[in-house]
């Protein structure tokens, strides 16, 4: 039997209004305070400090600024923004209007998934209920519509493809919270991150720092896909180990698991027994298992073709680093190339992490080695 | 002025202002970072990744073009890991890049070919193209397109679009599969390219060039029926030299002389003639036109009026003004006006039956090749100008002769319609058609020279995007009375962003000068799309300034004074806006789409 159980936070019992009506009781730079006090993180899967992001966003001097939702749930493997889009959307708005409040935002957008259209007249019927409602400072809500660009998940790509460009990453620094949505300072946080920050303003910075571990406060929701019983959107503590949800919901004859989506890593059963969290198998909520009939060169094959598709195409390492990759390891496939052809593989690997534009790029080798890494025999040397 | 903040950079401490780029503080602390999608003229984009340094601190690796420095920073730029980084990503647009070098138009002169070279590039260390992918876009009569050397450094979408607001270029489908394309992947020649050859100018490799006419001209010249003449502007005089190892700047104009003497030319002419000309015709025009706004009170005349000597301004605004074409001088570009007089007046001139001549036109600039295309360019009754041919080509083909510059005697220019003014001169830099029309408007209304010392009107001269200036009409001569006390305002623009910016504002009702001398290119010609390359902002500083030196060293520095000028009046053209003139000096227009183009 299992040993753990699904916590009910952000998923949990929430009542409409109860997050905003405890934020304006408060002052906004207090609403931030609590914030840094919980330690909550940013769940879009980089962990930033979602108090001191918003600290950074208040402190500009700059009157104009905006709050941005991102709901471009591309990362493949996860579907949780999805649950708390069409189920749990109060939370979602109320978390916005609160950063609007905390940062002196007068406008919020969320950015949809092009694939999440279907989504459309709901989710405006329920903005505009929220537009219309009396509150202590001016704050309206509207949608922007992605179109199917994974890229456009990264916070500058968004931003560019809300200012009528190209969906691309900017070189940082400026960031997002200092030149954004038209030049002016923006706020940009996942989906998740906002429907958390309402629960954590009705109950209590102390309530959610008790969740989790040290480092990793609080529950995550984790989207859970491949060779198992039960696939869904799970909610658990941070620090939960992966051989626990494995058998939570029921996946047997586990080969391998895609932690953190495509983007994530592959993690092998010896190393099941690991914590998820920050600073260890990464909590991006995308999990993926693999039984032992799945052919990894296969999955591997497959994670490329779509990061070579995916790229924004801009920058060398990541337009060409990931076409490499793909086309090296089908050559080493047909006995093109020799298996040494795999040590300039690893070496284009380190270049790709340390000098691609963006967290796209950057993350590319985090599949491709991990998964030769965990089944050379089956890969290399088949 | 901002902060100063301190960087350590291989050791090496500097201060540079808060904001400025960790490239930028390399270059202050005298260490070589190589770039390849930077440029100094453009925006930054960051995506080429070969500016790599390490950063104290900071995670990754990070493009020194793009990072700025807001505090304290100790940077390492030539570790291990930053040569590394550096030469896979090398190795990876080379996997990408391809083309034989040595029939390259850039062979020689490769960015990304000397980045190979001097940054350890030993092998293909990826599978690399092996075949061309693409069809060469040949179309246009100006600029060249061979996608197959595309390294999407995105300068030329930069150039296009950010610099001269034309928006040719464009980045399409994502991932490996990404383009450079061209709007809607149509050909060069049937978008609102206004040929202006900027792009050409920064791209890195040989994926732009231009339209090479000159094994055409060397047929020519080797036929012995034909009697091929050269007319040479004064910006190609001021940067050719670079072609032959010159310093930027370096004035070689006598040397070109006889070197195209020696590579064929039956005569070698100077274009300043012709400019002198379109002052001629420009600046009566200018007064026709004050005249009959402000006597005649005609309000069909249009003012400002803008110069037209610009073939890519010209093309720029019948694209994206095609319903202010009026404001545009009716007056031909020097080239066309040369090429229309050679073959009338010049030709009976010399005895020589204008069907058998030739007109070679040596310009700083792509769009005159589409220019003297125009179908309308036919005034004498033949194509006025038979080729445009740019500083680059030329050289190429003085190259290819065995005609060095350094080897070559000084020889004058031809006589007979050979010399030009001073005022001509100064056409080559942005401000100097204003200039030369001012020096000889003021002096045909009042009598006197310009009021600046030494004829210098130095507030139309220099860099600065958009200058005016304000020259009042005072004491002016009888027949002049009626623009007795106006205050004759001017502005010079040049780079077509610019122009558009004096665009909106007329529109708006903004515009309240008489005339604007507009170029289509940053610098004005000397900042030409067939200038040598690299073309940076010290680089036309340089060129300028030999063409402000050669101005000075001339006698007649005011083009109604140039005696050829008043011999061609009295011999042909009767006066300046003469029937006759207006035959052979003068052009109309035509409304573009805003998308395509449109003959």
């Amino acid at each position: 039997m299992s040993t753990i159980k699904e916590k009910k936070v952000v998923l949990g019992s929430y009542t409409a209004g109860s997050g905003l009506k405890a934020a304006f009781a408060m002052k906004p730079q207090e609403v931030i305070q609590l914030l840094i006090d919980s330690g909550l993180r940013g769940r879009g899967g980089a962990g930033f400090p979602t108090g001191l992001k918003w600290r950074f966003a208040a402190n500009q001097k700059e009157p104009v600024k905006t709050v941005i939702c991102n709901a471009d749930e591309g990362e493949p493997g996860t579907f949780k923004d999805r649950v708390l889009l069409t189920e749990h959307i109060e939370k979602v708005l109320e978390g916005m209007i609160i950063a609007g409040y905390a940062t002196g935002a007068a406008e919020g957008f969320i950015y949809l998934r092009g694939e999440y259209a279907f989504m459309l007249p709901v989710l405006e019927s329920e903005i505009e209920k929220f537009n219309s409602k009396k509150l202590p400072f001016s704050f309206k809500i509207s949608v922007r519509m992605g179109a199917g660009a994974y890229v456009c998940g990264e916070e500058f790509a968004l931003i560019e493809s809300m200012n009528g460009n190209r969906g691309e990453p900017r070189n940082k620094p400026p960031f997002p919270v200092q030149k954004g949505y038209l030049e002016k300072p923006t706020l940009v946080n996942n989906v998740e991150t906002f429907a958390t920050v309402s629960h954590i303003l009705v109950n209590g910075a102390d309530w959610f720092a008790q969740l989790g571990t040290d480092k990793s406060k609080g529950t995550k929701l984790f989207s859970i896909s491949g060779d198992v019983q039960r696939p869904g959107v799970y909610e658990f503590e941070l620090g939960v180990r992966l051989s626990d949800i494995l058998e939570f919901v029921g996946a047997e004859n586990t080969k391998s698991v895609q932690v953190g989506g495509f983007s994530g890593v592959n993690v092998a059963k010896d190393q099941f027994d690991r914590p998820i969290a920050f600073g260890e198998l990464p909590p991006g909520g995308s999990i993926i298992v693999f039984n032992k009939d799945r052919n990894m060169l296969k999955v591997l094959k497959n994670i490329l073709e779509f990061f070579e598709e995916e790229s924004c195409g801009q920058c060398t390492p990541c337009r060409e680093g990931s076409y490499q990759l793909l086309k090296g390891l089908e050559m080493i496939e047909k006995g093109e190339k020799s298996v040494r052809y795999y040590k300039e593989l690893v070496t284009l690997c380190e270049v790709m992490k340390d000098s691609a534009k963006c967290g796209l790029g950057q993350s590319v080798p985090n599949p491709f080695l991990s998964i030769i890494e965990n089944f050379k025999d089956e890969i290399l040397y088949r | 002025m901002s902060e100063m903040i301190k960087v350590n950079i291989d050791g090496i401490d500097v201060e540079v202002e808060s904001g400025s780029t960790v490239l930028s503080a390399c270059e202050k602390a005298g260490v070589k970072v190589p770039v390849l999608c930077h440029h100094p003229d453009l925006n930054v984009a960051g995506v080429c990744r070969i500016c790599l340094v390490e950063i104290e601190g900071v995670g990754a690796l990070q493009a020194s073009c793009a990072y700025p420095v807001t505090q304290p920073m100790k940077i390492k730029t030539k570790t291990d890991r930053v040569r590394k980084a550096r030469r896979v990503n090398l190795d990876l647009i080379l996997a990408e890049h391809y083309g034989d070098c040595y029939t390259c138009s850039r062979n020689g002169n490769c960015e990304l070919r000397k980045l190979a070279d001097e940054y350890g590039v030993d092998k293909f260390r990826f599978p690399h193209v092996q075949a061309p992918r693409y069809k060469k876009d040949t179309k246009s009569f100006s600029i060249i397109r061979d996608q197959d050397k595309c390294i999407h450094c995105k300068r030329c979408i930069r150039t296009c679009i950010d610099m001269q607001k034309v928006n040719v270029y464009e980045t399409a489908n994502k991932g490996h599969a990404v383009e450079i394309q061209v709007a809607l992947n149509k050909s060069i020649a049937d978008v609102v390219c206004i040929n202006c050859g900027q792009c050409v100018n920064r791209c890195p490799t040989g994926a732009l060039w231009t339209q090479d006419v000159s094994d055409q001209v060397w047929e020519d010249i080797e036929n012995p029926d034909l009697f091929v003449i050269m007319q040479t502007a004064p910006s190609p005089r001021a940067a050719i030299g670079e072609e032959f190892g010159y310093a930027p700047g370096t004035r070689v104009t006598k040397r070109l002389n006889a070197a195209m003497r020696r590579a064929g030319f039956d005569r070698v002419l100077d274009t300043n003639f012709a400019a002198d000309l379109t002052i001629m015709e420009e600046g009566t025009e200018l007064l026709e036109r004050l005249h009959k706004a402000i006597v005649l009170k005609d309000k069909k005349v249009k003012i400002p009026m803008f110069t037209s000597c610009s073939p890519g301004w010209v093309k720029f605004i019948e694209h994206y003004y095609p319903d202010y074409l009026d404001h545009l001088s009716s007056c031909k570009s020097p080239q066309q006006m040369y090429g229309a007089i050679i073959k009338t007046y010049y030709a009976e001139k010399i005895g020589v039956d204008p069907s058998k001549i030739r007109t070679v036109a040596l310009m700083p600039c792509s769009a005159k090749k589409y220019e003297c295309n125009r179908p309308e360019m036919c005034d004498s009754g033949y194509r006025d100008v038979d080729y445009g041919l740019t500083t680059r080509e030329m050289a190429m083909m003085l190259k290819e002769a065995g005609l060095h510059l350094a080897d070559m005697p000084l020889e004058e220019f031809d006589p007979v319609l050979g010399e030009g003014s001073g005022a001509g001169m100064i056409f080559g830099a942005t401000g100097g058609v204003m200039e030369a029309a001012i020096r000889t408007v003021y002096e045909l209304v009042t009598g006197r020279p310009v009021p600046f010392e030494r004829l210098n009107i130095m507030p139309v001269r220099g860099m600065e995007a958009i200058k005016d200036a304000t020259l009042k009409l005072e004491n002016v001569k009888e027949e002049y009375k009626w623009l007795e006390g106006v205050e004759l305002k001017v502005a010079v623009a040049h780079g077509t962003a610019n122009a558009k910016i004096l665009m909106e504002q007329l529109i708006e009702g903004k515009l309240d000068y008489h005339f604007i001398e507009i170029m289509a290119c940053p610098g004005g010609c000397l900042g030409g799309g067939g200038q040598p390359i690299p073309t940076t902002p010290e680089i036309r500083l340089a060129r300028a300034k030999a063409i402000y030196q050669e101005d000075e060293d001339i006698v007649i520095r005011k083009s109604h004074e140039n005696p050829l000028i008043i011999k061609l009046y009295n011999e042909f053209l009767g006066k300046p806006g003469s029937h006759k003139a207006h035959d052979l000096l003068h052009t109309h227009y035509t409304k573009r789409g805003r998308y395509f183009v449109k003959d």
